[in-house]
């Protein structure tokens, strides 16, 4: 317990580390800047401000970090009453997920200030969580991982197991892929080979978890080792590393995807095992017996997961 | 091991009593994902056609090489290879419906329905009948795509591959993406009544 405890605090860490550089910002005349809605950034100062200087959209050049060619059009500026706050509102929605970079050209005391703003990197990774496990579910909203969903989703025993098994393979299997792709597949230029690397990377991944399970806790072994041959049959597996390498993650976001997707599947898993189980006390006409009560059940599942599309808690 | 059945009854035998989503249960992901129209349906079962013929064909020409104990990891290989080519070649010359379709051309490689022909039938028959069984199992596949695709299109938007049938939507339901769930239940439900029917007028 206490080496996971420690595994934890370093995690923790490592995650405020990175937020500290997002803290970092808005020292001296800029007092705090945030996203205010789809397409408005609210920028305050500690000092008031001349109108004239303020409202004048041209002062301002905003653009995201990745790309500074790409100039966001303002539609507007608005000095709030008191003089210390400007709202920018934009012509097209913000990414949010990025961060901006606004510079403001005329205010005195200085030629040129140049601020970020971004959402908190922390919220951000659990908002990647979050979305993995309820709103975009991967058994329930994208449909992936059927086949081994519902030959497993018999009894909470078994659901239980295939889900804990499967969540460390995805983990393990995720990490590595990500470190392949980052490393090896977009410094010398080998794309198009993503879905050979990928499918051998799972592969091996479940070799190595069998080999060592074996020897290291037979008895684990005794009771999880038939779910890992059914892993590799599972879509989500493979669609994961797929996302990852689609969105350029970096290795939290990809250990959030993957944690989120893992969860998602026993989450989805063990919903599935307990109405299975009262199933079989109900009186189901014999057309129905079998997958098509399966399915129909399933569909209920995902209309209600649906409910969860306009979740956002950061 | 010798097979009794000529191509054409292996092809029939693909589309209709081995059927990979209807009677086989198997490549369930698809069948529920994408099937919102014939057109999506129809261009995914062409990259499974695709994949699987080439795939049975390969593994039946290499199948005195190979050796029983990596047999799985080749077959895998295998798949993945041809389908990076069919994805490859769906991106460069249809990119419309190559991004309607999204990861799922990408996640072929981990269809079950592929795996399993490899296993069961082109690691021990000839390559010719390898040929018609991936032709046979690849048809049966885009069958059932293409049937709960026609299902799901006219009642969701009532046209059939994006001409305008009905003229109204009878139920807007059937496009949203749980109706798949629905639709491909239903459909089973009533595989199963035709069967149970035949028993009994039979007994």
């Amino acid at each position: 317990m206490m080496t996971l405890d420690k595994i934890h605090f370093t995690l923790i860490a490592a995650l405020l580390f990175c937020l500290v550089p997002v803290l970092g910002h808005g020292e001296g005349l800029i007092t705090g800047q945030s996203f205010a809605g789809d397409n408005e950034i609210v920028v305050s100062f500690s000092t008031p401000l001349d109108k004239g200087t303020a409202e004048d959209p041209g002062n301002y050049t905003v653009f995201e970090e990745p790309d500074p060619d790409i100039r966001l059009q303002l539609e507007s500026a608005t000095l709030a009453d008191d003089g210390k706050s400007v709202s920018l509102l934009f012509e097209e929605p913000l990414n949010m997920i990025r961060t901006h970079i606004v510079s403001i050209a005329g205010l005195p005391g200085q030629e040129k200030t140049t601020f970020k703003v971004s959402k908190s990197y922390l919220g951000y990774l659990f908002s990647i969580l979050i979305s993995a496990l309820l709103i975009n579910n991967f058994v329930f909203t994208k449909y992936l991982g059927l086949c081994v969903f519902f030959g497993t989703s018999k009894r909470k025993s078994t659901a239980k197991g295939m889900g804990v098994v499967f969540t460390l393979v995805i983990v393990a299997a995720s990490l590595m892929s990500w470190f392949f792709y980052q490393f090896i597949l977009v410094p010398y230029n080998l794309n198009f080979l993503q879905i050979l690397v990928f499918i051998g990377l799972v592969s091996l991944t479940v070799q190595a978890v069998d080999t060592i399970l074996r020897k290291v806790n037979p008895i684990l072994f005794n009771s999880f080792g038939v779910y890992l041959v059914l892993v590799i049959a599972n879509c989500v597996i493979i669609a994961v590393p797929l996302i990852l390498a689609n969105n350029n993650y970096n290795v939290f976001e990809t250990l959030m995807l993957s944690l989120g997707a893992g969860g998602g599947f026993l989450l989805a898993l063990y919903l599935m095992s307990s109405v299975s189980e009262r199933m079989e006390l109900a009186n189901i006409p014999p057309t129905f017996k079998g997958l098509p009560i399966a399915f129909i059940v399933a569909g209920q599942f995902a209309m209600a997961f649906l409910g969860f599309s306009g979740l956002q808690i950061f | 091991m010798a097979n009794d059945k000529s191509g054409m009854q292996l092809v029939v035998n693909g589309i209709l009593s081995e059927n990979p989503i209807f009677r086989l249960a198997l490549s369930m992901c698809p069948a529920v994902g994408i099937s919102t129209t014939v057109m999506n349906g129809l261009m995914l079962g062409i990259a499974v056609l695709f994949v699987q013929v080439f795939s049975s064909v390969t593994i039946s020409i290499f199948k005195n090489v190979i050796h029983p104990r990596i047999r799985i990891p080749t077959y895998t290989l295998t798949i993945a290879t041809w389908v990076t080519v069919i994805d490859l070649v769906l991106a460069a010359l249809l990119p419309d419906a190559y991004a309607k379709m999204g990861i799922f051309v990408k996640l072929i490689v981990a269809f079950a329905i592929i795996t399993m022909r490899l296993e069961m039938f082109a690691c021990k028959e000839s390559v010719k009948d390898s040929f018609w069984d991936g032709l046979g199992m690849g048809l049966g596949f885009m069958v059932g795509m293409v049937v709960i695709g026609f299902v799901r299109e006219l009642l969701g938007s009532g046209a059939i591959l994006g001409y305008d049938v009905l003229g109204f939507k009878p139920l807007l339901f059937f496009i949203l993406p749980s109706a798949g769930f629905f639709v491909v239940g239903l459909m089973m439900a009533f595989f199963n009544w035709i069967e149970l029917y035949y028993k009994r007028s039979k007994g």
